[in-house]
Parts: structure tokens; sequence; C-alpha cells
């Protein structure tokens, strides 16, 4: 079974480069962005499985990125990742990924893992 | 004593900001009411009181005047109908007898004893012939053959026909008068019948009226004479005090003055065909009496009233000035709440801004020590070490942000109090555009500050401009839509003041709207949340420092603020704490 391929995408690069290298460790192959554009140049986008999403980046937000990435690869799975807890934003996050795959930073890694496994297994992200 | 009555209001000394002061001058209010209320009604009351004194003593005068001629006119009637009467009686018994029967004594006599009992007064009865001669006479005194000629009254009844003579005492030291008239015999020659006649019978007519006012009736002759007796201007045969009256066919009433000063009503009438005045003379003054009275009831009336008006108006407006004193304070009472919780708002506001920021370099720190904590139990300590090294940097910057976001906090919340002190303008502002920076990042929302070089710290409350800012800066964040841009410049204004533009490109506010946000509680969002407290406390603020604000707008091309602020504020005394005397 070839590993699990996660793409993280987040402003915030020491975040994301560590979320990526602690997924490494337990046996993802994690890769990360830090800006839409360069993620959208990828010709590889659609080889990954799952993408986690801030909520929140310059330009233009994780909703709008993940109207994208669908478009483009259809079985592609998300997971929302927010540091700002707003009713709002949660009430769009949760709309478009379940409340289930919409988490609040700072998140627990074992947690993020668990919701990884079951957006996969699951209908994550197609709600 | 004084102190006691004092409102509240009067030493109450204004000082404040512009939306925390109040909006009334409270002593010129009072004033002014007090004054123009007492000017509407005092001088109506008195102009009313004056009006009717005059018109209510005018016509007392006139009724007194009036009713004094009715009674000089009835009694002139009655004086003439007496002396007509006797005159006629006489002028009968001449008719009546031929010459040669009214020479017989006895016959003369009966007459006379007719006449005494039928008509009264009659004393004696003469008849004189034509050269002067008593030819018959009957009477108490023997006056038989007594010659007449050379005396004045005979010329005047021979010339006029009848004589009524003046009063005089004659023989027998009684006053009476003498009534004469001339009967004509044959061609040219004539006989007087001459009647002495009491005055026993005028003094009882005049003795009978009522007179008011210590009234005086009385008859006096051409000269002035009294015929009468009178009760306080001379007695019988005396010349009276009084000057004689105009002859007036009509009866008159005149005002006069006795020597002592006293004020008189003179009423008076000539009697036709005799030598006679009637005088009814009245004391002006006892007259009065009653109308003083009235009229010092009336003055002391209008006192009380005047006194009850002005202390009804002293108190009511009083009353009204310190209600409306009170109410303004709880007004100011409540904006000042109001302020406080407007700036609890800006606080709520950053501190959700300020959460969030915080969240991400707690969210690394998290990661990081996550990592830490993976390389200790997954690989090799040695291989692992630069990580360990470079994720413990990491933590250390993370924390470093933090830090950087919470001072950032702090020196905001701590210059809360009013403290003037040198300030760098263009610092406050990138420090407030700080909390602003995540919020400008997501929406794309340009910031431009340009300082110009000469710009010199400002002696101003840090405090105060922070919260400027924060109201002027969020409005423009509220007015733009994303991918807006919001530009501050600090420019010198002439030598006392620094200009801080602040412009957006966002929505405009209606020219209608313009000259009204300023004003507390004018909000076109109200049902979104709304105060309208924002800029009329942002507007108190700058007034507060010493500074003034200013604002154009172009709908749909943006808003520019203007606030000039002075290179020194001078302090200020809160207006809550002030209370200076006579200031």
């Amino acid at each position: 079974m070839r590993p699990i391929r996660v793409l993280l995408v987040d402003d915030e690069l020491e975040l994301v480069s560590t979320i990526a290298e602690r997924l490494d460790l337990r046996g993802f192959e994690a890769e990360w962005e830090t800006s839409v554009d360069k993620t959208m140049q990828r010709t590889d986008i659609c080889t990954f499985d799952i993408a986690i999403l801030d909520i929140k980046m310059p330009k233009i937000s994780g909703l709008a990125l993940k109207e994208k990435l669908e478009a483009k690869c259809p079985h592609m799975k998300f997971i929302f990742l927010t540091g700002h807890g707003s009713g709002a934003d949660f009430e769009k996050g949760a709309a478009a990924a379940g409340e289930m795959f919409y988490l609040v930073k700072p998140i627990h890694i074992d947690v993020l893992v668990d919701k990884i496994q079951k957006a996969l297994s699951d209908q994550g992200g197609k709600v | 004593m004084i102190e006691s009555f004092k409102p509240k209001f009067w030493e109450h000394v204004d000082s404040g900001a512009q939306v925390t002061r109040h909006m009334f001058n409270f002593r010129r209010i009072w004033s002014h009411g007090v004054i123009w209320t007492s000017m509407v009604s005092i001088l109506p009351l008195i102009a009313l009181a004056l009006a009717d004194y005059n018109v209510t003593q005018q016509s007392i005068e006139s009724e007194i005047l009036l009713r004094t001629s009715r009674l000089v006119s009835n009694t002139r009637r009655t004086l003439s109908f007496f002396l007509v009467e006797r005159r006629a009686a006489l002028d009968f018994i001449v008719q009546d007898n031929r010459f040669e029967a009214l020479n017989s004594e006895s016959r003369l006599n009966r007459m006379l004893t007719n006449l005494k009992e039928s008509f009264g007064g009659f004393a004696d009865l003469g008849i004189i012939d034509q050269n002067g001669r008593q030819n018959t006479y009957v009477g108490p005194y023997n006056l038989l053959g007594k010659d007449y000629s050379q005396q004045e009254w005979f010329q005047k009844v021979c010339d006029q026909g009848v004589y009524i003579s003046d009063v005089f005492k004659g023989y027998r030291n009684v006053p009476h008068m003498v009534i004469a008239v001339r009967s004509m015999i044959g061609e040219g020659g004539f006989y007087i019948l001459r009647a002495t006649v009491a005055i026993e019978q005028f003094n009882q007519i005049l003795a009978h009226l009522e007179i008011t006012g210590q009234g005086d009736a009385f008859i006096v002759n051409h000269k002035g004479v009294l015929q009468t007796p009178s009760r306080s201007h001379g007695n019988v045969l005396e010349k009276m005090a009084l000057p004689v009256p105009l002859y007036d066919p009509n009866t008159v009433v005149v005002e006069g003055d006795t020597d002592d000063g006293e004020r008189l009503i003179i009423g008076y009438a000539y009697i036709e065909q005799s030598p006679f005045i009637l005088m009814i003379v009245k004391q002006k003054e006892a007259l009065m009496a009653p109308w003083y009275i009235t009229r010092k009831e009336l003055f002391g009336f209008l006192g009380v009233s005047l006194a009850l008006i002005v202390v009804v108006i002293l108190c009511m407006t009083t009353y009204l000035v310190n209600s409306i004193f009170l109410a303004d304070q709880k007004r100011v009472m409540s904006l000042h709440h109001i302020e406080y919780a407007n700036k609890m708002a800006s606080v709520g506001r950053l501190a959700a801004g300020v959460a969030h920021e915080i969240n991400n370099p707690l969210a690394i720190i998290n990661e990081k020590a996550g990592l830490i904590k993976d390389l200790l139990s997954f690989g090799s300590e040695v291989k692992n070490k630069q990580k360990l090294i470079g994720s413990i940097d990491a933590v250390s910057a993370s924390v470093d942000r933090c830090a950087a976001i919470t001072h950032r906090l702090l020196n905001f919340a701590r210059h809360v109090d009013v403290t003037i002190q040198p300030v760098n303008l263009e610092d406050i502002v990138r420090e407030v555009l700080g909390f602003l920076g995540k919020e400008a990042e997501y929406r794309c929302i340009e910031i431009i500050v340009s300082a110009a070089e000469d710009i010199p710290k400002i002696e101003s409350d840090r405090g105060k401009l922070q919260q400027i800012f924060l109201n002027l800066f969020n409005n423009a964040f509220a007015a733009m839509s994303d991918g807006g841009r919001l530009q501050i410049d600090i420019t010198r204004k002439g030598e006392t003041y620094v200009l801080v533009t602040v412009e957006d490109n966002g929505c405009g506010i209606p020219e209608s709207d313009l000259k009204r946000i300023f004003d507390p509680f004018f909000s076109t969002k109200t049902k979104v949340g709304g105060t309208g407290l924002g800029l009329s406390i942002t507007y108190g603020l700058v007034h507060e420092l010493g500074g003034d604000i200013t604002v154009s707008s172009v709908i749909e091309h943006g808003t520019k603020f203007y606030i000039k602020l002075p290179l020194v504020t001078k302090e200020k005394k809160n207006a809550s704490h002030s209370c200076l005397i006579g200031g």
C-alpha cells in the first residue's frame, strides 16, 4: 500500500513545514506550500489524496482554494485549519468540509492523523 | 444662608470636551427665564392696575361732582320756588284787592294773619305810596308814615316792579329779608306792597339737606355775605372766606382750595330774580375717604400679587433649570458610560484580533514541541541534533512574536490615563495599524503611511491619539471592500500644528450625512449594531487635545478625514472635577 500523500497549504512557513515533517514521521508523504499561486502551479497536484488548508490566507481564502483544487482533482479530500474561531468562518468551513473536518489551531497531531484517516475512509469534504 | 438656597447649577462651570460637556448655559437660561417671564406677567398687571386705578378714581370724582350738581340744582329749585311762592302770594293780594281796600289796616291785618297761617314766615305787611311813604302797616313795629323814598330798594321796586332784598337784621335784630311788589293804579300811579319774611324757613330747607363729605349748604349774596348760617364758613351776615363764584345761569360744580390748602368741591347756582347764590361746599378728602380705602386695598392686592408672581417665577424657573441641569448631568454621565463602553468595544475588537494573531505562533510552538518530542522518540539523537536546535530556535522566535503582540496590546492599554507627553505621531499610527495588519493582509488592503521629515514629536495624550486613530482606521476598514487602499499622511501645518489625513477609497459618505457624522447618535448602521458614537467620540477626543477634525467625501470614491493637532496640548482639567467659582 502506497503512503497517503498529504498537501499542506498555510502562509505560516514554520507551521506547515513542521506539521509536514511530523506527518512524514508518521508514515505519510506530506508536502507543503505557503502560497495559493505556487500550489496551483504544481504539476503533481492531483497526486495528493488529501489537502489540509488554512482558511485565512492573504489574497485568497482556503475555501476558494478548495473550489479550485476540487475542480482540478475531484477525488481530493479536504481538512480545514483556522486560527480564527469566528462564527462566520466556522459555518463556512463546516459547510464546505463538514463539522468534523474543521480544526482550530493549535491542533494536536494525533487528532489530525485521525481526521486524515477518517476523511479518506469516509466521505470527508464531500458533504 | 444664601448658600443653602443656591441651586446646584449656579456654580457649574463647563470645561469638558465637545461630547461630554453640558449643552446649556444654565445661569443664562435661568436669568433670561426670570426676566422674560417677569416682564410679560408683571408689566401687564401693573399697567392694568394703573389703568383701573385711573378709571375708578375718575369715575368716583365725576360721580361726586354729579351728585353735588344734582343736589345744588334741586335745592335751587326748592329755594326759587320758595321765593316765587311768596312773591306770587303778594302779587295775588295786589291783584285781588283794590288800593283802597288794602289801605284798611284791619283788612291788611287779616291778610297778614292768613299769610302767616298758609305760608308762614311773614312778619309784617306794609303799603307804600308812590312817594315812598308808608301808608298802612301791620306788624310788630310802629313803622307807619316812614319815608322810604330815598332808599335803594324803593328805587329798584319802582323800576323793576318787584324787589327781593338781601338778608339783614334791621330793628328786630333777627335776620330777615324784604319782598316788595309794585301795583299800578290809574294813569302812572302805583303803590307798593312790602312784606318782611323771616329766613327761618330758608335755614330749615338747607338744614334738612343730606350732604355727604362734611358738606355745608348756605346762601350768600352777590357780595359774598352769608345769608344763612353755615357750619364752617361763617355765621349769618358775615363775609365768607371763599371767593364769590362767577355768574352762570346753570348749576356749576368746581374744585377749590381753602386757605389751609384743603381741597373742596364747590357747587353753586345763582337763584334767579334774587340777590342770592346757593352754595354747597364739601370736603373732597372726606368724600374720597372710601376710595382711599379701596385704593389701599388695590395697591395691597397688587403688591401681594407681584410678590407672589415673582416668588413663583423664581421657584419655577429655578426648579425647571435645575431639572434641565440634572437631566443634562445624567446625559453627560451616560455619555461617559457610553464612551467607556465604546472604548471597551474597541478593546474587545482588538482582543479578537490579538487572539487570532497569537494563535499562529502558538500553533508553531505546539508543532515544534511536538516535533521535538517526535525526534526524541523516533530517530537517532546525533542525526536530529541540528533539527532539535532549529526547532527550539523556532519556538523562541514564536515566543518573541507572541511577546511583541502582547507588548503592543499592553502598550495600548497602559495609556488610558490622561497624561500629556512627547509622542511620535508616526509611531502611534503604525502601532495602531499593527492591530489591523492581519485583517489588511487577508482582505488585501494596501496601507500606506507617509510622514514628512520635519514632523517633530508633539506633546499630546498617547491613549487618546490611539483611540482616535483606531476609530478612524476601523471606520475606514468598514467602508472599504477587499483590495482597498488606506493612506495616512502626516504633514506640518503652519508653525503650531500637525495635520494627519486618513484617506480611504471606500464607499464614501453622502453629502447630506456629512454635516451630521460627528453628532452623537447619528448612525447609518443602527440596525447592525452601530451606536452612532464612534465619530462623535473621536471628535470629542480631538477637541480635548486642542485639535480639530474635518471630513470630505465623494460617494464611491472614498472619504478623507483631516485631523489637525497642536504641537503642544495644554492639559485640561476634566469637566467632572472642576467647579471653579465665578468662572
